[in-house]
């Protein structure tokens, strides 16, 4: 089956900044796919470059096997959920909603009750007589998820939707967004810099820095497998460790990664080999986050809450299954 | 600093003292009164609209329910209505029909020309492309608009270079066919309404493109990149987001170019036929004439013109976007 979206070797130069650089992406059909990277990877631009916003300065953009470049964005059945929602602050809500069906010419009577029905699907039944400026940002956001959706696209993308939104009413819109996607089918592209809501709602996950793909893969591999420093970095907190601490520990000279969870704290005298000092020590509720130096190497550990956490300035031994340190091939 | 020489200073106090002063303690005063600090910035400003301004327009509007004695010339202190039914007589309704219809065309083609040049500073000129946008804009504003006037009476003269152009592009037949159509037509395009519309046309050109730039440079690009996504075409989103949220501006601007038309009295004395317009009607009777009850009664039109387009915009929706 051919994929929903296809980059094939595309660039967008602006000047002569390289927003994106030479990517090649297949995101699958119905899949939830999420780009994530911090701000000016290419992430939005990519985003931009489907929804047609943007022409590649060079290769080839697929949207259902379809050729898009050169298309506008109007003729594209792929619709965009904005970062700031981009209201139109002049129609009330369901003429928001409904605007998609009314430039399609869709009859008013018929175009308000598919306003009504996108606003159930989003929890709003009821909202349609308000202006967008009385809305708090979460209704916006769900206002303008329903009005992306109205004209039923092929492909929804979500350019970093849940940003504006406080952390309790972001982790309730994850699992809507979520569900919402299992129910409709649609392939949802998701670009995001945080790697918690990469890692929790996406299907796949590619890591976008300066213009190009890093790495590809389901938020385990992303997660468990990074193929380089940067991803490691980037997504969650795993520790990067320099090749000559690797050597010692399994004789591969490279660049490797250990995640926190996977360091066992011993006490001092069973001798595990790495000798560490407890620098700081932060409480997390179920975990205990410690900073450790490890001759001269900054380490994180967690520990769960319930063993016995030590003191900062304690001196200690690390342990940890040789098969938790991942070699990073894609690192020089 | 480390905690010990911290320790040894004296601490310093959590609520420090006033500064002393007469500015120390205004500045005090104004923080606990901010009232007291608008009233003070506001009263001169106030007084001299309040009274100088609003009172003397007053004055002048009470003029209107006075009547001219027809023998003697004096105006008579008695509040009476015959000086609205005089504006009402045929010759001065003429005037004022005149004046409105010119006004609303001036204001209609303002905003057609104005809305492409604001839009592309609002939208695409940067820089050094906006300062040039901004000069091109107001410079003629910064010369004298009696000389723009005269030079336009030139431009549009029989002998003027507008005639040399058409007559060199082989276009005189056109312009002639112009110039013998009943009404917009004359003698030549400086005696005729059309050059009057011209003239108007460019001196308010100014006060429609700015207003109407600055409404434009509040909407969002993105508003126009998500109706383009929902499937609008380029005609769409002009006609459903574009338009709407200019419309303030665009009302703003026609404010302006609506009342300059109805209250100029030197344009149409200068370029155009010897028909009166509003603003030359006031002129002549509180002048020359000294009838200044009917001057008044003159005056009262384009505030209730304007009173009614203002009411008729709002009902129309125009301001729902601010």
């Amino acid at each position: 089956m051919t994929p929903a979206v296809s980059f094939q070797a595309i660039s967008r130069h602006f000047g002569r900044v390289k927003a994106v650089d030479r990517v090649d992406l297949d995101i699958a059909r119905g899949e939830f796919f999420a780009m994530l990277g911090p701000s000016g990877s290419g992430k939005t631009t990519c985003l931009r470059l489907i929804a047609g916003f943007e022409q590649p300065t060079a290769g080839h953009i697929e949207i259902f096997g379809e050729t898009a470049e050169g298309v506008p964005p109007y003729r594209r059945n792929v619709n965009t959920v904005f970062q700031d929602y981009a209201l139109f602050p002049h129609l009330n809500v369901a003429d928001n909603v409904a605007y998609g069906l009314m430039v399609r010419g869709v009859g008013r009577r018929q175009r308000m009750q598919r306003a009504a029905e996108a606003l159930d699907l989003v929890q709003l039944a009821g909202y349609g007589e308000r202006r967008p400026g009385q809305l708090s940002g979460g209704q916006r956001q769900r206002v303008a998820l329903a009005r992306a959706l109205i004209n039923e696209p092929k492909v929804l993308l979500l350019d970093e939707p849940l940003g504006a939104l406080d952390l309790k009413l972001r982790e309730q819109m994850q699992e809507e967004l979520k569900a919402l996607q299992k129910k409709l089918g649609i392939t949802f592209v998701f670009v995001t810099h945080d790697q918690g809501e990469a890692l929790s709602m996406a299907d796949r996950v590619a890591v976008f820095n300066e213009g190009r793909v890093m790495q590809v893969g389901t938020p385990q591999e992303i997660y468990q497998r990074p193929v380089s420093r940067f991803v490691a970095d980037f997504v969650g907190s795993s520790n990067v460790v320099p090749p000559d601490f690797v050597e010692r520990v399994c004789g591969k000279r490279a660049w490797g990664s250990l995640r926190p969870e996977a360091i066992r704290i011993d006490p001092p005298e069973r001798g595990t080999g790495v000798n560490a000092q407890v620098l700081s020590s932060s409480y997390l509720g179920a975990a205990t986050r410690l900073t450790l130096d490890a001759e001269g190497l900054r380490l994180q550990a967690t520990v769960p809450s319930g063993t016995t956490v030590p003191q900062v300035g304690e001196a200690v031994a690390l342990g940890f299954d040789p098969d938790a340190l991942h070699i990073m091939e894609g690192e020089a | 600093m480390n905690a010990a020489t911290m320790l040894d200073t004296t601490p310093a106090p959590a609520i420090l003292a006033g500064r002393g002063g007469l500015f120390g303690r205004l500045s005090d005063l104004f923080w606990r009164r901010p009232r007291f600090l608008l009233l003070l910035l506001l009263a001169p400003p106030l007084l001299w609209l309040g009274i100088v301004y609003l009172g003397s327009l007053f004055a002048l509007l009470l003029q209107s329910f006075f009547s001219i004695d027809e023998f003697s010339g004096l105006i008579r202190y008695e509040p009476t209505l015959k000086t609205y039914g005089e504006l009402l007589q045929p010759a001065n309704l003429d005037i004022i029909l005149r004046s409105i219809v010119m006004a609303a065309l001036v204001t209609l083609a303002s905003g057609v020309v104005a809305f492409p040049i604001a839009y592309y500073a609002a939208r695409y000129a940067r820089g050094k492309w906006k300062a040039l946008f901004y000069l091109g804009v107001m410079l003629p504003l910064w010369s004298s608009y009696l000389v723009k006037v005269y030079a336009w009476k030139l431009i549009l003269a029989k002998e003027g270079i507008l005639n040399w152009l058409f007559a060199e592009l082989h276009l005189t037949w056109l312009l002639d066919a112009w110039l013998s159509l009943p009404i917009v037509g004359g003698n030549s395009l400086s005696f005729s309404y059309t050059g009057t519309f011209i003239v108007f046309l460019y001196a308010w050109m100014p006060f429609m493109i700015l207003p109407t730039q600055a409404a434009l440079e509040r909407v969002p690009a993105n508003l126009l990149e998500a109706s383009a996504d929902l499937g609008a075409t380029p005609g769409q989103t002009f006609r459903n987001v574009l338009f709407p949220l200019a419309v303030p501006g665009l009302v703003a601007g026609s404010i302006f170019t609506f009342s300059l038309t109805l209250g100029d009295y030197i344009i149409p004395q200068i370029i155009g036929t010897s028909r009166l317009f509003l603003g030359q009607a006031v002129y002549a009777h509180q002048g020359t004439a000294g009838n200044i009850p009917l001057a008044a009664a003159f005056t009262v039109v384009p505030i209730v013109v304007m009173g009614l387009y203002l009411w008729m915009a709002k009902r129309m929706g125009a301001f729902d976007a601010l």
